[in-house]
């Protein structure tokens, strides 16, 4: 009874939290804490919806910021062409990050442990020297927009508190699906095709499809996280989708620790916290940050949840 | 293009994919036998450069910086192996993937640190320097020889030591059951130790042979990371010969291919999207092969199978 | 969860401590310090903080602060730091950027914003054009200048044929674009290498198979090094001349010395140009860096001389419209002598052809001859100020 009002605790907190920000932010005057903490969520985003497949699933995909830039580019695009409607260019997100995770993921889902790691980082370049080689949407220089995506007249991208809480909504609503779906048969099947394989197969169960079908969820939610960054930053570029980024974004999920989804949303706080403390106090912050890095893997096992949940006992 | 220059561009190819196959044998090594994602592979190589270039600064010698680069590129490796690497050979590989990405991040902010931003260099050995008439206008610096000489080299050794040579056998059974070889009284740890001591020399050893025609600067191993890992699933993970020919055949197709692929886009688009799309191409190609080889071949070409 | 609410509270105070009053100055420098174009990031920002320096730590008579950020060449990560600087450090200017990609991504909210902006590198063609603002001024130069000088040159050397090569990215196709404006005989080729390349050895093949009577070549930062050395090795040097720009000054010349040394360059800024004002900065720079300042750093001090001078002349007035209009009128003496602005705010300046030379033990460049006089950019007619 106790741990499972441990493992529900957690979220509730961390959400009520994130509701507060706002708050937080008109009664201190603090406008940046309102457009960082935008910023994390959206790359919080992102980092859910890896770990639903990398926790879940075991599928360490090292491509997965290719569809931050897909979505992203959707909606600039779109701009450029002066369709603002977000009625428009979110579902053309979605769309446009469904078809690629469908084809690359038939391709990639073929292949096992560090294989797949390599195909998913191919696809991902693939994608990002294709936008770089875009020179009419401003190539690697990258595209501004002159404004953010219109929802039926009204400022919800413009003004910030609105969109941090759509933003959160949007989360919330992305973290109460994958869960749903982790308890349901489906998450189950993939659950065990991470653990025995063969005996999934005994079952008669061939994961494929599954693993297929959760590698397209999980990109339909960084795709539209793309589209929300792209609002964010009002600013498109390919290095949206850099191998590095998407490095970042496992880097994220362990260390929040897998296979929680609210363990990712951590991660995307702690990881980017870190960063912007850090380099507040001194330019080299990498040598503090690397040797962290290696001590949470070597000491926390499990990231902060674990950490957490170590010391509830 | 003229059949000149296809023999010099095959050439370079060649020369390309040996020095590719000096930094991917010492990660497919680690790898194959140890199971153990090394990233912080790519840093190794940056380190044994800078070394070089401090070496060379110390005694004004090419000879001297590689036996001082050599032997502190193993100290370094062998003190990483010690501290962090040793505690992962258990752990899973996301687990390895994060702690040796600490190290790249932790090494490339150091050596910007203690020898600066700016790229250094290092002068090509007297021994080797000069060049010869390749074709009309071009000469070949006989260094590049030296090198592709060197790579051919360690192939060879390589091959010695793992096919002849009782540790070799040790290493060879390690990776298919490391299990069995502790078993049989075999120190495992000591075999590992040596296994990485050894993956991290070649990676210096590279860094260093580099160092005379490539610039040195901060992050310089990170995007021959990310080839050294495509060479090794190409040719599959843990097998050498299959590192040296998948080494072989992206040289090839990426120093022919970036001379084609736009050529061949200027055929078919007008000027301006040939210079967008030819570029692009040439860019994502090896990306397309080794999706291509895994299509076709899940495990790459040569896979060891481990029990 | 509240101990990392804590944390970011502490943090943005800690930060805003030394809120900007009317007799301080706080300024935001975005530069890439990270990675391998560091060095680039790092010449800049040491000019700017040397010209800072030179004044007791004021510009204009107010205390200066300057807050170093590192943009990491990352737009989206740069315009997080930039809203910091902004809102929570409330900066009175921003000043700096290396990077054309950056600066797409910072350009827009700083000038919404209405806060000063003083560019000190990357200048691409939408900020000098149609994307003008009253907000930016340049101490560097628009995009495409320095490789318009190298055009310029080589039609006036006669050269029928060349060849040009760039990496493929926007600065790079900018860089072929600039050339190709004033250059007026046979472009026999456009190599486009893919960025952060190494190895060189078949596009130089591909160049000594087109017999050229030069090559042209945009290569920053480490390429520049790569190239520059493989170029020495293969023969080429003496044989096909080797036009540049970005390619060959003071962040690359540590590393390539004497395979650079004779090649020739366009510059806005050599280290021989005679005027008091560069004879103090490098010998200054030298002194407090121990080493030899490049165009970058040239550009970060004059940005930094830049304020001071429209400081003198509102007489320590912080308030937009005096500032502005101060500025507008570049009451300085830059490093690189002839200087005011356009109509778009950015330089109208002399060009040089610099060559890499050994000198003292150092390898710099010197400026060989005069190649345009006070020239303006192709942009300025498009901006509507």
């Amino acid at each position: 009874m106790t741990r499972l009002l441990n493992n529900k605790a957690i979220p509730v907190i961390l959400f009520l939290a994130l509701a507060l920000v706002p708050l937080y932010s008109s009664v201190f005057d603090d406008r940046f804490v309102l457009l960082f903490a935008t910023r994390i969520l959206i790359l919080a985003l992102a980092a859910l919806s890896l770990d639903f497949i990398l926790g879940l699933g075991a599928m360490v995909s090292f491509g997965h910021a290719a569809y931050l830039g897909l979505g992203a580019y959707a909606v600039g695009i779109l701009a450029a062409h002066d369709i603002w409607d977000a009625w428009i260019s979110f579902p053309v997100a979605i769309l446009v990050s469904a078809i690629f995770a469908a084809i690359t993921g038939a391709i990639s889902l073929k292949t096992r442990g560090v294989y797949f790691i390599m195909i998913t980082l191919a696809f991902g370049q693939m994608a990002y020297y294709t936008a770089t080689s875009l020179s009419a949407y401003g190539g690697d220089d990258g595209l501004t927009m002159w404004g953010r995506s219109e929802f039926f007249g009204t400022d919800l991208f413009a003004n910030d508190t609105s969109f941090y809480l759509l933003v959160l909504a949007i989360l919330l609503g992305a973290y109460a699906l994958l869960k749903r779906i982790a308890a349901s048969r489906f998450g189950r099947v993939l659950k065990g095709a991470r653990q025995n394989e063969a005996r999934l197969h005994a079952l008669g169960i061939d994961p494929f499809g599954y693993r297929l079908a959760a590698f397209v969820i999980a990109g339909v939610l960084a795709g539209i996280a793309g589209a929300l960054m792209a609002n964010q930053t009002e600013f498109v570029s390919p290095a949206y989708m850099s191998w590095h980024r998407s490095g970042e974004l496992i880097v994220m999920v362990v260390l929040g620790g897998l296979g929680y989804l609210h363990g990712a949303i951590l991660g995307a706080i702690a990881y980017l916290m870190l960063e912007e403390v850090l380099s507040g106090y001194t330019q080299h912050w990498r040598l503090i940050f690397g040797p962290l890095l290696i001590l949470v893997v070597l000491y926390a096992r499990g990231g902060i949840l674990g950490l957490i949940k170590g010391r509830a006992k | 293009m003229s059949a000149t220059l296809l023999a010099v561009q095959t050439l370079n190819g060649l020369q390309l994919g040996v020095l590719l196959f000096l930094i991917a044998a010492g990660l497919t090594l680690v790898f194959g036998v140890m199971d153990f994602i090394n990233l912080a592979h790519g840093v190794q190589y940056m380190l044994g450069a800078y070394l070089a270039v401090a070496g060379y600064q110390l005694t004004g010698s090419f000879w001297l910086a590689l036996l001082f680069a050599l032997i502190v590129s193993l100290l370094a490796g062998l003190a990483l192996e010690f501290l962090i690497f040793r505690h992962l050979y258990d752990r899973d590989h996301l687990d390895q993937v994060l702690a040796t990405f600490g190290v790249i991040i932790f090494l490339n902010e150091a050596v910007k640190v203690i020898w600066g931003a700016a790229p250094l260099s290092l002068p090509i050995p007297a021994a080797f320097d000069g060049s010869f008439q390749l074709m009309d206008n071009l000469r070949y610096p006989i260094y590049r020889i030296a090198l592709i000489g060197s790579g051919l080299g360690v192939a060879l050794l390589l091959y010695v030591l793992v096919t002849r040579t009782r540790i070799g056998m040790l290493v060879r059974a390690g990776a298919t059951n490391p299990d069995m070889v502790a078993a049989l009284g075999v120190n495992i740890r000591r075999l590992f130790m040596i296994v990485f001591g050894f993956g991290t020399m070649l990676a210096g050893f590279a860094g260093i042979m580099a160092a005379p025609i490539l610039s040195v600067e901060p992050g310089m191993g990170d995007n021959l990371l990310i080839l050294a890992f495509v060479v090794i699933v190409i040719g599959g993970i843990g097998s050498i010969r299959g590192a040296f020919i998948a080494a072989l055949i992206i040289g090839l197709v990426d120093t022919l291919g970036r001379s084609m692929t736009t050529d061949i886009a200027r055929l078919l688009l007008p000027p301006a999207a040939a210079n967008d799309v030819g570029p692009a191409i040439a860019s994502m190609l090896i990306y397309i092969l080794m999706a291509a080889v895994l299509f076709f071949r899940p495990s790459g070409l040569f896979p060891v199978t481990r029990s | 969860m509240k101990k990392v609410l804590s944390a970011l509270a502490a943090s943005t105070i800690l930060c805003s401590a030394s809120a900007a009053s009317a007799d301080s100055l706080k300024i935001g420098f975005l530069a890439t310090l990270s990675g391998p174009p560091a060095v680039l990031g790092q010449h800049m920002r040491d000019g700017f903080l040397l010209g800072v320096k030179e004044n007791d730590g004021k510009l204009g008579g107010l205390e200066t602060e300057v807050l170093v950020v590192d943009d990491e060449l990352k737009p989206d990560a740069a315009l997080t730091k930039v809203q910091g600087l902004l809102e929570r450090d409330k900066v009175d200017m921003m000043a700096g950027v290396v990077f054309s990609n950056v600066m797409m991504a910072v350009y827009k909210p700083v000038i919404q914003s209405e806060t000063i902006f003083v560019g000190a590198n990357s200048g691409p063609s939408p900020i000098a054009g149609k994307g003008c603002s009253p907000y930016f001024f340049s101490t560097s130069w628009q995009n495409d200048q320095n490789h318009e000088v190298m055009g310029k040159h080589a039609t006036q050397q006669g050269y029928g044929k060349v060849v040009v090569m760039a990496p493929n990215y926007q600065a790079g196709k900018d860089a072929i674009a600039g050339f190709k404006r004033h250059y007026e005989g046979e472009v026999a080729d456009e190599i486009y290498t893919k960025l952060g390349q190494l190895d060189f050895s078949a596009e130089l093949a591909r160049i000594a198979d087109a017999k050229p009577d030069a090559i042209f070549t945009f290569m920053p930062g480490g390429m520049g090094v790569n190239l520059v050395k493989q170029y020495d090795q293969a023969g080429l040097k003496g044989e096909i001349p080797f036009l540049s720009a970005f390619t060959v000054d003071e962040t690359t010349l540590p590393a390539t010395q004497n395979t650079a040394v004779g090649l020739f360059a366009g510059a806005q800024w050599a280290s021989n140009l005679d005027n008091p004002a560069n004879a103090k900065f490098v010998a200054d720079f030298k002194a407090e860096y121990g080493y030899a300042p490049s165009l970058y750093a040239a550009q970060g001090y004059d940005a930094a001389r830049l304020i001071d001078g429209a400081l003198e002349k509102t007489g320590g007035d912080k308030s937009k419209d005096a500032l502005m209009a101060a500025l507008k009128t570049a009451p300085f003496e830059s490093v690189r002598g002839d200087f005011k602005f356009n109509n778009n705010q950015f330089p109208v300046q002399d060009f040089y052809l610099v060559k890499a030379v050994s000198k003292d033990g150092a390898f710099v460049t010197e400026a060989v001859e005069k190649v345009f006089d006070d020239k303006t950019d192709a942009y300025a007619g498009k901006c509507r100020m």
